[in-house]
């Protein structure tokens, strides 16, 4: 085993989430995947073991780890079910504006109940006509009084419905373009703020995906996060922070579809010898295991870049997450092939991680998107040198 | 409320084998884990705290200096504090002179409202200890509790499993319960937990600390006597017998006669 020198602490909660995953989860997973239905038993369980707090200071009753401390928990959780895993880190990718843009008021009021986990957050941008186009966004958030009234729809987004504190960007100048964006912190039950359907999806169908409608919405301004037309930087900069979180459940997935594999392979023999003992096999288990672990490897460095306190991460957090979803889509398609006519079958679990693992290059941006981002740093770093 | 749980640290008995030469258990290679058992006990006390609003859980174990493990891994499902009893003269204890042992760690501690235990070890399966616990302090004990209705500092109403159905009794405190696996499901530690489990005290307490009788502890103060330690025989494999129902009587009946009836 790779050893990545964690911290005794890092350890410990690698080892609570692995525990929490094997003797809970994955028990359920077929389940949640069956029924969509939301696992908020989980939840309580992450809760009650304080994962929810990895990456939040202690003074807002997190236990003071960063980024790293999160994937390490996704990940765990993702080699069980990458759908109920995303649960959890979704709730991080709605809490991270916060941490990042929010005043002192805005993190006594949010923080200590989502690093609790009695709530769980969410991060609404994407929009019907607005997904990696971000500045084509609609929904208009118009200034009256004390209040902005907010109006239009977002779509797609996990955890809608479930969480109860919503990051959400909208238009308030729309003559701007993308500097006329700004960022609302939205709380379920506020007036003119509705759910809209729940979507079926290919796979991480534990997770729940909705639309948020806003029909003159009221929202008091003291809810604006950062300030007005800082909408997109909030936006992006928590991009940088949370696509670890994607990397970090592909990788979980990876991981646990080649363990699947890996023990299928050592059972089934054909030919009179497990077919493990053939080459081709082999071949593709050993390519798997040194992908997997690169991708790990990318993936725990950017994490450390981060909590080591470099803010300018944009090219390598979109080069994890690039990478880290695309071997994921490579190992889980190799890990089916090698249970052949069973791996197709929904009577065993490997069908389920190659679902799941799609969605890993398209959300958080798309893995075209994130080649965009890394050419782009290239160039820029190139530009500085000259 | 001040609740003690005493817990026994035992093999993880799923793989154990037993040296059948020295009729003792093999344990290398065998991971220690809380008695199943005591984990219900523990998250019942954890619970009872949680309904009161207020309380302490105070776990207690008897056995070798690793058992430090155990009580540390109740303190991270959320125990206030623990006590590991430990002692080279302790060594071969029966229910007897572990129940004496205990009961002296519980009056040190004190001032206590109830003490909880797992129903049996799953490694001798005795079901003696905590029964004999309140033996020692002369206090009332209920075992097979499979629920608390009702519980306050000086009373508690419960349900006693029984083999058709549960005695529902009334009880005054102190007094020791041992619990059955229907009572709860226990919990998972919990990081704040851990990260406490990793950096709390737990004091050591031996025959001096607790001012044992030195002829009630230990192999020589055990009336128990370990005579022989066997793996009775595997069941010889049974036989169906085929054909006309009257034919299979006939010779069910002499094959009866042969093997047992005389």
């Amino acid at each position: 085993m790779m050893d990545y020198l964690l911290t005794e602490e890092q350890q410990m909660l690698k080892e609570l989430a692995h525990q929490i995953a094997e003797e809970k989860i994955r028990p359920v997973a077929k389940h949640h995947d069956e029924t969509q239905e939301f696992p908020s038993e989980i939840m309580k369980i992450l809760a009650q073991s304080d994962l929810f707090g990895v990456y939040i200071e202690e003074k807002y009753g997190g236990t003071g780890g960063g980024v790293l401390d999160l994937v390490l928990v996704t990940e765990e959780l993702s080699r069980a079910c990458g759908g109920i895993a995303i649960c959890y880190a979704a709730s991080a990718l709605g809490t991270y504006p916060l941490i990042l843009f929010g005043n002192e008021e805005q993190k006594q009021k949010y923080l200590p109940d989502l690093a609790s986990g009695k709530k769980l957050a969410a991060f609404a941008l994407t929009e019907p006509n607005a997904g990696s186009d971000a500045s084509a966004i609609e929904t208009k958030a118009e200034k009256k009084g004390d209040y902005y009234i907010l109006n239009g729809r977002k779509q797609w987004i996990t955890n809608g419905g479930e969480a109860d504190v919503y990051v959400v960007i909208a238009m308030t100048d729309k003559s701007k373009g993308a500097r006329g964006a700004t960022a609302f912190i939205l709380e379920k039950g506020m007036e003119g703020f509705e759910f809209g359907k729940k979507e079926d999806k290919l796979g991480i169908r534990a997770s729940a995906t909705r639309e948020l409608l806003f029909d003159n919405c009221k929202v008091p301004k003291e809810n604006i996060l950062g300030r007005e037309g800082m909408g997109f930087i909030v936006a992006m900069k928590t991009f940088d922070i949370s696509r670890p979180g994607v990397a970090a459940q592909a990788v979980g997935i990876a991981q646990g579809a080649l363990e699947l594999a890996l023990e299928y392979a050592h059972q089934r023999h054909q030919f009179g010898k497990p077919i493990s003992s053939f080459q081709g096999i082999q071949f593709m288990l050993a390519d798997m295991a040194a992908e997997l672990e690169a991708a790990r490897a990318l993936l725990y460095s950017v994490c450390r870049m981060i909590d080591g306190g470099n803010t300018n991460v944009a090219k390598e957090s979109a080069m994890a997450k690039m990478y880290a979803s695309d071997v994921c889509m490579k190992v889980t398609t190799n890990c089916l092939q090698i249970f052949g006519g069973y791996g197709y079958m929904k009577e065993y679990p490997i069908e389920k991680y190659f679902r799941d693992a799609k969605i890993t290059q398209i959300y958080e941006g798309t893995n075209q998107i994130m080649r965009e981002v890394i050419a782009l740093g290239l160039i820029k770093e190139l530009r500085k040198k000259k | 409320m001040k609740i003690i749980v005493c817990i026994k640290q035992v093999p993880e008995t799923t793989n154990v084998k037993i040296d059948p030469e020295k009729g003792t258990l093999i344990r290398e290679g065998v991971d220690s884990i809380i008695n199943p058992f005591d984990m219900y006990a523990i998250e019942e006390g954890l619970r009872i705290k949680e309904r009161l609003g207020e309380g302490e859980v105070i776990v207690i174990s008897m056995g070798p200096p690793q058992a430090d493990q155990a009580l540390r891994e109740a303190i991270s499902m959320g125990a206030d504090s623990a006590v590991l009893i430990t002692d080279r003269k302790l060594a071969g204890s029966d229910t007897w002179a572990t129940s004496y042992t205990l009961a002296r760690a519980i009056e040190k501690i004190g001032d206590y409202n109830l003490i909880l235990c797992g129903k049996q070890a799953i490694d001798g399966d005795t079901a003696q200890v905590g029964p004999g616990i309140s033996s020692w302090l002369d206090i009332p004990q209920v075992t097979y509790v499979k629920k608390i209705r009702q519980i306050t500092k000086d009373k508690a109403i419960v349900e006693r499993m029984t083999e058709e159905g549960f005695d529902v009794i009334e009880i005054p405190l102190p007094a020791v319960f041992t619990v059955v696996k229907e009572i709860n499901e226990p919990r998972l530690p919990s990081l704040k937990g851990k990260l406490r489990a990793r950096k709390v005290e737990i004091p050591v307490w031996g025959v001096n600390e607790l001012g044992l009788e030195e002829e009630k502890i230990g192999l020589d103060g055990s009336p128990t006597r370990v005579v022989k330690i066997f793996t009775p025989p595997p069941r010889e494999k049974g036989m169906i017998l085929e054909g006309e129902p009257q034919k299979v009587v006939d010779s069910l009946v002499e094959k009866l006669k042969d093997v047992v009836i005389r």
